[in-house]
């Protein structure tokens, strides 16, 4: 266990020192945030329609900004190398290293998203459940980050990679989120059965992802 | 304790390294890999470190903590030193230390005169210092085998003398050291495994031994 609670506080002390990750997703979601009024255009009600939307997908495209470097780090100094020799098996590791990059990335922007869309109109009704929605998804979204930040460690240049592989993947997570958010004009009873399926999604991202995130990174050092 | 390999082979990207390697260290032994680049001495390393899968032929740890992998008595100093340069050279070493179960960061840092550093970022090292650090993960995490790979690369004369120190202390003590080198280690009763004389060394390295 000490080994758990030393990789993680670790990687949350860099990501601190290092800060590009966290500042950077958030710039990069403020400034989608910003631009989507400009580009549809002034009328309040359209905005308000398509804001839980526009948050999610700036979530999910600033998630996967510091994707790519999940392992890069680690795999090219060979630290990933030495962690093997430990108590900790790989697929620990590679939880572990996505449960960082959830608390570094996804978890402060799932917070601020909701807050920010007042930038969007955002019915302020919606804030709760969509700040709740987006916790719980951007879980998700870290793990399948990892797991193709895993299968693309050893590639130069893997980061457009990250994305083209993870995005389709986050399709369901997206569709889940938006109803679980209570966006669309669907009843109470539909958005706490988006929320359960949400949950079970996240539930089997958190045990699936590991394993194949796991599988590569051994792949890679052979 | 007894760390052998019999009829080993390894291969690496669909190349055969080697194959029919035998070797056997004792507790209280030392293994010195030789022979020419490409041969095979890091892939060993690796082999015995879990790294890579034994192809062919058996590794055996006899008298280890039943149950564990070898991988799990073993500390590696392979040639990236993974360190983080945005830690300090305590941080980096207190990671480690913990990751590993525990250790006493201060023995690391004594082993090989790092203690004014110790509060330095670890990116602002010199090549032989950052070898310095990796090799203090030696003194601080208790493991059996050790798996060097060329450890003196980059050191100066002192830090190779206390690296010497380090290993007699740990052979004393009943430990395992296999390492690779191109210079005398200055250890006395290590045996040597020349990888030129493997009956499987390969045809291009034969050769350009004859161009030599």
């Amino acid at each position: 266990m000490t080994a758990f609670w030393s990789l993680l506080k670790r990687d949350l002390l860099m990501a601190w020192r290092q800060g590009g990750g966290v500042g950077t997703a958030f710039g990069f979601f403020l400034t989608v945030i910003v631009l989507l009024p400009l580009g549809i255009g002034p009328d309040a009600g359209v905005l308000q329609r398509i804001a839980p939307g526009g948050l999610w997908i700036a979530l999910l495209l600033s998630v996967l900004l510091s994707a790519d470097r999940i392992y890069q780090a680690d795999y090219d100094d060979g630290s990933l190398e030495l962690m093997t020799l430990g108590t900790l098996p790989l697929e620990m590791v590679a939880a572990v290293k996505s449960l960082a990059h959830w608390l570094t990335s996804g978890l402060p922007l799932a917070i601020a998203a909701p807050l920010l869309g007042f930038l969007l109109n955002l019915d302020t009704a919606l804030v709760w459940p969509l700040m709740g929605a987006m916790v719980l998804g951007s879980i998700g979204l870290s793990f399948l980050a990892g797991l193709g930040a895993a299968v693309t460690v050893g590639l130069r240049r893997g980061g457009l990679l990250v994305s083209l592989l993870v995005l389709p993947l986050y399709v369901p997570v997206l569709i889940f989120g938006i109803s679980a958010g209570g966006a669309g004009t669907a009843g109470p009873d539909v958005t706490a059965a988006a929320f359960t399926v949400l949950f079970a999604i996240t539930l089997v991202i958190l045990v699936v992802a590991p394993f194949g995130s796991g599988a590569a990174l051994r792949a890679y050092m052979r | 304790m007894k760390l052998s390999g019999h009829n080993l082979c390894c291969e690496r990207g669909g190349r055969r390294v080697f194959t029919d390697l035998d070797f056997s260290v004792e507790a209280g032994g030392m293994l010195i890999l030789r022979g020419p680049n490409g041969a095979g001495k890091t892939s060993l390393l690796r082999v015995i470190a879990g790294l890579n899968d034994v192809v062919d032929g058996e590794l055996h740890f006899d008298g280890g903590i039943k149950d564990e992998p070898i991988s799990g008595h073993c500390q590696f100093i392979a040639h990236q030193d993974a360190f983080k340069p945005a830690l300090s050279v305590e941080e980096n070493l207190q990671f480690w230390s913990d990751y590993f179960g525990g250790g006493d960061v201060q023995l690391a840092l004594e082993a090989f005169s790092l203690e004014a550093l110790a509060s330095f970022s670890a990116g602002l090292l010199s090549a032989g210092q950052k070898r310095r650090l990796a090799l203090g993960r030696l003194a601080m995490i208790e493991r059996p085998i050790w798996l060097l790979d060329e450890p003196t690369v980059g050191l100066d004369a002192a830090s190779v003398k206390q690296l010497q120190t380090l290993m007699a202390k740990h052979l004393a003590n009943n430990g395992i050291i296999i390492a690779t080198t191109h210079i005398d280690l200055g250890m006395k009763d290590a045996k040597v495994l020349d990888f030129a004389k493997l009956k499987s060394a390969p045809q291009e390295v034969m050769l350009d031994e004859a161009a030599i």
